[in-house]
């Protein structure tokens, strides 16, 4: 019998291919963020379904810290390789070399680094638009992030002053220099994106199962061990089964303990959890407001 | 159509809420409670909550602070925008706007509303019904949202008076008489106890109804969309010419309103151009049938000239066409209306400009009567309006249609977004397409 009405995970895929079809429509030069995580594999299956058979009408573009898990950059070249679609690289190495980015002494972590290399990847390609993969059950200040995200010439959000947004009818309108971030994925949530990974059955990087790694505990969580990250006096690395549930900088990607080596698998585990992905990434555990802050001078 | 509508088996529906209330009425609080006592919160969203507890000063710690996200609102205690939280039960998965009660922000209540299926509105016990509560109801009521559940609050500083919920009741479904709203339902909570939310609570014994939680993962939602008039929004046209897909040119869209079958008779709005449905397409295959509110490619026998902002539907259920419309809009900026003013529009997938050619009046939205004669509308004032489009608008009435009656205006030169309107009644008898394109 015909019951003309959709699941949960139906209809947050209607509702991103939506949005994605409005960007390509009121943008002229729009970019996609792929880092080769979860959520951007997500958002490539997406843009499948909203523009196939055609190419998309967008490049694809990874702000490259350099801090990477190797499996993870493998992925994200044979990914778009086999999508046949065009990716741009841009390094916070090469930002540091030019002076768009600066270091802080003693900060290991290049997450912060990744805005300015943004920002001036933006103005290098004057793009209008760029589609990310946040949620907005990721962190608190994410929770209140419009999906159409206006940002000024400076790529600063301004939370107080946000576009009301109102059905799904959504204002794409900038003056030259400005931007606008576009999240298909601000409804999902963490159980979300592995379901609709289950049923699309998408290949995701290894070390989102477990493998074995050599890891120190450090404020309460399994940091990786690599040449990025020195032991201090008293740590002991130790070897163990582990995975990500969200990868970021490698120095400050957390890892869980964990023997899951499937999707459904993964989706019993964080069904089971104690602690939210981002809780799992010591740059968001500085202060409470951390990724407001961030997000204001144009972290994505 | 009675089409029986359930989510397809072994998945679970999403549901979409909003909640609205005067200035501690304990919104924050209600949501808190929901996801604590259904042990939703998360370890580390814990810890972070005891770390921020002494921001406010409180010993114990704040179940507001759940939601209450930006620094600002955490200072100053008060909820300043829209903050979405997502939960789930077996049932249903829950997608909750929480929206400010403060009057200068009710352009953020606009928000969180439009697409909700179910508004729950707070009331604080000892105050009864308000300024702010009626007004937040009669925003749900004029966005046609189609179930209201208001929860009396706050009730362990009544006494838990089965008197006092009593009055309250009366008193707002007196008022909600003079609303559009299908199904209103009451109950009394305490949601910093924790009473009625999740578990029923021992101390209003009085109260037989279910618990917020149980009727929220009850409610019937299948029949609120319309089923009834079929309406697909062209996004884009996707084009391409390899091998496997010759001349491949599909209009991409979401399904706006009811169902569309391959071999369907359409015709293309506003042009008014004739054909049928030769193949609706996604990527995991073609499909028979397509309904709200799915995103597929329309693909017809026909090579007709069709882009975006077009709209196809049935010979036999056009939609209105024209340039003079008549719409209850909500201002949304610093900037009043200005009449004769330019705007930018957007209605569905199409943007236009317009002329404000009158303002009819304006609603007090305590009494709900018209105010005329109007000279503006200011920030969060609702009226109706008359306006003069660049180019024809193929639309329904609001309350028939949510996504073919709703437009925005926008400034064009802040391009802030200033209004939300809803589309009446047109304002002459549309004249339907010319016979020789009828099927």
């Amino acid at each position: 019998m015909e019951t003309y009405a959709l699941s949960h995970i139906q209809a947050l895929e209607a509702e991103a291919i939506h949005i994605l079809r409005e960007v390509a429509a009121e943008f002229e030069r729009p970019v996609l963020l792929f880092s080769g995580g979860k959520d951007s594999i997500c958002l490539l299956r997406l843009a499948e379904k909203a523009f196939r058979p055609a190419a998309f009408p967008f490049p694809l573009l990874n702000i490259d810290t350099g801090h990477n898990f190797p499996e993870l950059t493998g992925f994200r070249d044979r990914r778009a390789a086999q999508l046949g679609e065009r990716l741009i690289v841009r390094t916070v190495e090469e930002a540091i070399r030019k002076g768009i980015a600066r270091e802080t002494p003693g900060e290991t972590s290049r997450n912060r680094l990744q805005t300015p290399t943004l920002l001036a990847a933006i103005e290098e390609f004057k793009f209008d638009c760029a589609i990310g993969g946040a949620r907005r059950d990721e962190e608190k200040s994410r929770a209140k992030e419009r999906i159409f995200s206006f940002r000024d010439a400076f790529g600063q959000w301004d939370p107080k002053n946000q576009r009301p947004e109102i059905w799904n009818l959504y204002n794409g309108r900038i003056h030259p220099g400005e931007h606008m971030r576009v999240f298909p994925l601000s409804n999902w949530t963490e159980s979300d994106v592995w379901q609709y990974i289950a049923r699309e059955n998408l290949d995701i990087p290894s070390i989102y199962f477990t493998h074995r790694r050599e890891v120190v505990r450090r404020d309460g969580q399994w940091l990786p061990v690599s040449p990025l990250l020195r032991l201090k006096p008293g740590e002991e690395a130790r070897w163990l089964n582990v995975r990500v549930r969200t990868i970021g900088d490698i120095s400050c990607t957390g890892c869980v303990e964990s023997e899951v080596a499937t999707v459904e698998g993964i989706l019993h585990e964080i069904a089971a959890a104690r602690v939210t992905e981002r809780g799992s990434r010591a740059d968001d555990r500085r202060s409470e407001t951390s990724m407001e802050d961030r997000k204001r001078e144009g972290y994505f | 159509m009675t089409a029986a509508s359930r989510a397809p088996a072994g998945s679970v529906e999403l549901l979409r809420v909003f909640t609205c209330g005067s200035v501690d009425d304990g919104k924050s609080t209600l949501i808190g409670r929901l996801l604590y006592d259904s042990k939703l919160i998360l370890e580390d969203q814990l810890e972070a909550l005891h770390r921020s507890s002494d921001i406010t000063g409180e010993g114990r710690i704040n179940l507001a602070n759940l939601t209450d996200g930006l620094r600002a609102e955490r200072e100053q205690g008060i909820t300043i925008d829209v903050a979405y939280r997502y939960f789930a039960t077996p049932r249903r998965k829950f997608i909750v706007a929480d929206t400010p009660g403060h009057v200068q922000y009710t352009r953020n209540m606009v928000t969180g509303a439009s697409t909700a299926n179910l508004a729950v509105v707070l009331v604080d016990a000892r105050n009864g019904v308000g300024q702010q509560t009626r007004r937040h109801a009669y925003v749900a009521s004029l966005l046609s949202i189609p179930h209201l559940l208001v929860c009396v609050n706050k009730m362990d500083l009544v006494d838990f008076s089965e008197a006092v919920f009593n009055r309250i009741r009366a008193d707002f479904a007196e008022f909600a008489t003079r609303l559009n709203i299908r199904d209103i339902t009451f109950i009394p909570i305490s949601a910093l106890h924790g009473d009625n939310v999740v578990e029923s609570s021992s101390r209003m014994p009085w109260y037989a109804g279910a618990p917020v939680l149980r009727l929220i993962e009850g409610i019937y939602i299948a029949s609120d969309r319309n089923l009834e008039y079929a309406r697909f929004q062209v996004q884009c046209v996707i084009r391409t010419h390899q091998d496997a897909f010759q001349d491949f040119r599909g209009c991409a869209g979401q399904i706006a309103g009811g169902v569309f079958r391959r071999g369907d008779a359409v015709v293309v709005l506003p042009s008014g151009r004739s054909s049928r449905i030769r193949e609706i397409h996604t990527f995991d295959g073609p499909v028979e049938t397509a309904y709200s509110p799915m995103a597929v490619s329309i693909l017809l026998d026909d090579d007709l000239d069709v882009g975006r902002g077009d709209l196809i539907a049935p010979p036999a259920q056009i939609p209105h066409l024209g340039q003079d419309l008549e719409a209850m809009v909500c201002w949304m900026s610093d900037e009043p209306l200005r009449l004769g003013g330019k705007y930018a529009l957007k209605h569905t997938t199409r943007n236009a400009r317009c002329v404000v050619r009158a303002l009819k009046h304006r609603v007090n939205v305590d009494t709900l009567e018209p105010e005329s004669p109007a000279d503006s509308l200011r920030l969060n004032e609702i009226g109706l309006v008359a306006l003069k489009t660049t180019v024809p608008l193929v639309f329904d009435e609001y309350r028939r249609n949510r996504y073919t009656g709703g437009f925005i205006l926008m400034d064009e030169v802040t391009n802030e977004t200033v209004a939300a309107g809803m589309i009446a009644e047109p304002v002459r008898p549309t004249p339907h397409p010319a016979p020789e394109y009828a099927v």
